[in-house]
């Protein structure tokens, strides 16, 4: 049950918005899409779940375009939330779920197991305009997974949540995960994606600029970061060779280097001063990669 | 069960209980029933039994006789009773409102009758113009029996002229059941009207409201727009039917019930006595293809908008077709015959009505029919297979959009490159 996408690419007119994306997404695993506002994360959705056409590639899960037969095993949270406004909680979440295929009693148990893990059992019966915007949330999110979907596409499940509901509803991503769903989700923020996800792939003016393992991404940026805290004045260490960026702390130093041996060099040419509070060497996070490349070429 | 049915009674079931569709279905069912029963409600509010007491205070002493004869002739339900005393007195019963008004008899130089009526309020002249066929009438006798004519005589100078009608073509209507069939015709092609109005107005809101709630992204994402639009179109005409349903039975029991008293009313003159199997039949064909015609329409529109308000603005050239077919059709009722209900009884967006209005009315062969029902079937067609696209597109296409250039850009959204 693999995702794939070849050379895929999509036109409106002149303008490109996916431009020769090719991915693939394992089965059961977590995929991340990152990019900034525009770079066609939405319309890279859509393609797959089969709601506009590519103007070029192919899109295949198991070996066979998602169409509207496949659609009981698919789920979707659109990055644009919306329900029934004037539907009670229950006859939405059934209505939906029978859309994709499920029956109603099924869809009943299913939604009163959800609404217990969300603490939120008492809005069965409420309409969905008198909730509130988080709470209509969880019920979208309820409405995407309800029927069990095998293959989960998320577009930015976690934005306008409060941090206690970004862990509940993390958590539930997790556990879908574990039981056995593949899911796909953007987000800008790239701590969720870190977290969570295997493979990332962050995309830029609609082509992939970064695509791969979280590791092996890490891995091959190559730059690492360097904390120093320190009792004497570390300013000296901004103009050395190999220190990519600097910026001072309170109690010490943050420098980006080029690479681990930089830091042995560092290490030793500082020993001697003085006091040395802590020396720290670690990975890069997925902002500085973000940033690095996508913010670059935004100059 | 099939998604198509899923949304289909989803549809069906919401809208047949909002408060709208109840209210607007009891109003009319009360309209209904009240015009079926319209004899038994001027009755209770006449509870006198309709008698107008009058009194008539006869100066001659000779004319309150013949006189009341004739009154008595036109309307039954004219009183009429002699009255003692003085015109102040007689005056004053009208005030105290034992008589309706009275009615000072005298003669003129002449030897002829002259009269005056006095009311509280003149505002009911259909009394006084009955008091004024009887007087006249009473007038011609006596001016006839002054110049010494005799009944006979008189009879053939009021005898009617005969001037009779015979249409030529075999079949064609009479003149009698011409005017049953307009009465009836007019009644079915203000209900396509107004229905095809209504619900196609319905089905663009509902498409916009999914739109506007965003819901629909989740929709198409698990039904294809296509199905989903007309499983949409199908449950509202299966509300309009229910509506139509509700309104025909509760129309048509009333009517039996009340069947002999509104005979002799407006409603037999207006061919309601028996209503041919044909004309009901073409109603229900012509309404059915009509809905689907201004129903795909609507869809395809209402997908283009992404506010609820920019909906009317979206249909109302739509609207406004409705409304010409509608003129058309009011203008044919008088002259179906004219070439032009003929020409326009072709085009699609008219065909409804003014086909509806020309197998009603007229004796045309069957195949001009059969013709206008395959060209509206034809155009439901094409309109459907163009409409889906749009719809596809259009359920995905959100901000500024409310001109026709979208149309365009919504087919562009679904083409492949």
């Amino acid at each position: 049950m693999v995702l794939k996408l070849e050379h895929v690419m999509k036109k409106f007119g002149d303008f490109t918005a996916v431009d020769d994306l090719s991915l693939e997404i394992p089965d059961k695993e977590m995929f991340g899409f990152l990019g900034a506002n525009g770079a066609g994360k939405t319309t890279t959705f859509r393609m797959i779940l089969g709601l506009l056409d590519a103007s070029g590639g192919k899109i295949t899960w198991d070996g066979k375009p998602i169409d509207y037969s496949t659609s009981h095993l698919v789920g979707y949270l659109p990055e644009e939330r919306g329900l029934y406004p004037k539907l009670k909680v229950r006859d939405q979440i059934v209505y939906l779920a029978r859309l994709r295929g499920m029956q109603k009693t099924e869809a009943i148990t299913e939604l009163k197991l959800w609404l217990d893990r969300f603490k939120i059992p008492e809005y069965e019966n409420k309409k969905v305009e008198e909730l509130s915007k988080g709470n209509q949330q969880k019920i979208q999110f309820i409405a995407a997974v309800v029927h069990k979907p095998k293959l989960l596409i998320l577009d930015e499940p976690f934005s306008g949540l409060d941090p206690v509901n970004v862990e509940m509803l993390k958590e539930a991503v997790l556990s879908l995960k574990e039981s056995g769903a593949t899911i796909v989700f953007s987000s800008h923020r790239m701590e969720h994606v870190e977290e969570m996800c295997e493979h990332l792939c962050i995309l830029q003016k609609g082509s992939p600029v970064v695509h791969g393992s979280l590791k092996e991404i890490k891995r091959s940026f190559g730059k690492k970061n360097l904390v120093i805290h320190a009792d004497f004045s570390l300013d000296s260490l901004k103009n050395y060779p190999g220190v990519v960026k600097s910026k001072p702390t309170m109690e010490g130093i943050h420098l980006q280097i080029e690479g681990e041996y930089i830091a042995e060099k560092i290490l030793k040419e500082i020993v001697n001063q003085g006091f040395i509070r802590k020396f720290s060497l670690e990975e890069p996070s997925l902002n500085d990669i973000f940033i690095e490349k996508v913010g670059d070429s935004y100059e | 069960m099939n998604s198509f049915w899923i949304i289909l009674f989803h549809t069906y079931i919401n809208k047949l209980k909002t408060k709208s569709f109840i209210i607007t279905t009891l109003l009319t069912v009360i309209i209904v029933l009240s015009l079926t029963n319209l004899n038994n409600i001027i009755d209770i509010f006449d509870k006198d039994g309709g008698k107008e007491n009058v009194a008539v205070l006869d100066e001659t002493g000779q004319l309150y006789e013949p006189f009341k004869k004739q009154v008595k002739l036109i309307n039954k339900d004219i009183k009429l009773s002699p009255f003692e005393g003085s015109v102040t007195d007689a005056e004053k019963a009208v005030k105290e409102g034992r008589y309706q008004g009275i009615v000072l008899l005298g003669m003129n130089k002449e030897n002829l009758p002259l009269a005056t009526y006095k009311a509280m309020s003149i505002a009911d002249s259909s009394m006084f113009t009955d008091l004024n066929t009887s007087l006249q009438q009473v007038k011609t006798m006596i001016a006839a029996s002054q110049i010494q004519l005799t009944t006979a005589q008189l009879e053939k100078l009021y005898e009617p002229v005969s001037f009779e009608k015979i249409a030529l073509e075999k079949n064609a209507k009479t003149e009698e059941e011409l005017n049953q069939a307009r009465g009836l015709v007019y009644v079915l092609l203000f209900i396509i009207y107004f229905s095809v109005i209504m619900y196609a107005n319905m089905i663009a809101m509902e498409v916009a409201t999914e739109k506007s709630s965003r819901v629909m992204e989740i929709l198409i994402s698990s039904v294809s727009p296509i199905k989903q639009m007309f499983a949409k179109i199908v449950g509202i005409g299966l509300l309009s039917l229910t509506q139509l349903a509700v309104f025909l039975s509760v129309g048509y029991f009333s009517f039996k019930q009340n069947m002999e008293s509104l005979k002799e009313g407006f409603m037999g003159v207006y061919g309601f006595g028996d209503i041919p199997f044909e004309t009901i039949l073409y109603a229900v064909i012509f309404f059915i293809l009509g809905y689907f015609l201004y129903a795909t329409l609507a869809a395809f529109l209402g997908s283009l908008v992404s506010r609820i308000e920019d909906v009317q603005q979206m249909i109302t050239p739509m609207t406004l077709l409705v409304v010409a077919g509608f003129m058309i059709a009011m203008f044919g009722l008088g002259k179906p015959d004219a070439p032009f209900i003929t020409v326009t009884s072709f085009i699609p967006f008219f065909t409804p009505m003014i086909m509806f209005l020309r197998v009603g009315m007229l004796t045309i062969p069957i195949w001009e029919a059969v013709l206008g029902i395959a060209i509206l079937i034809a155009t439901i067609t094409i309109l459907a297979i163009f409409g889906a696209r749009v719809y596809r597109g259009g359920v995905l296409m959100y901000g500024q959009s409310n001109s026709f250039k979208d149309i365009k850009k919504a087919l562009q959204l679904t083409k492949k490159e």
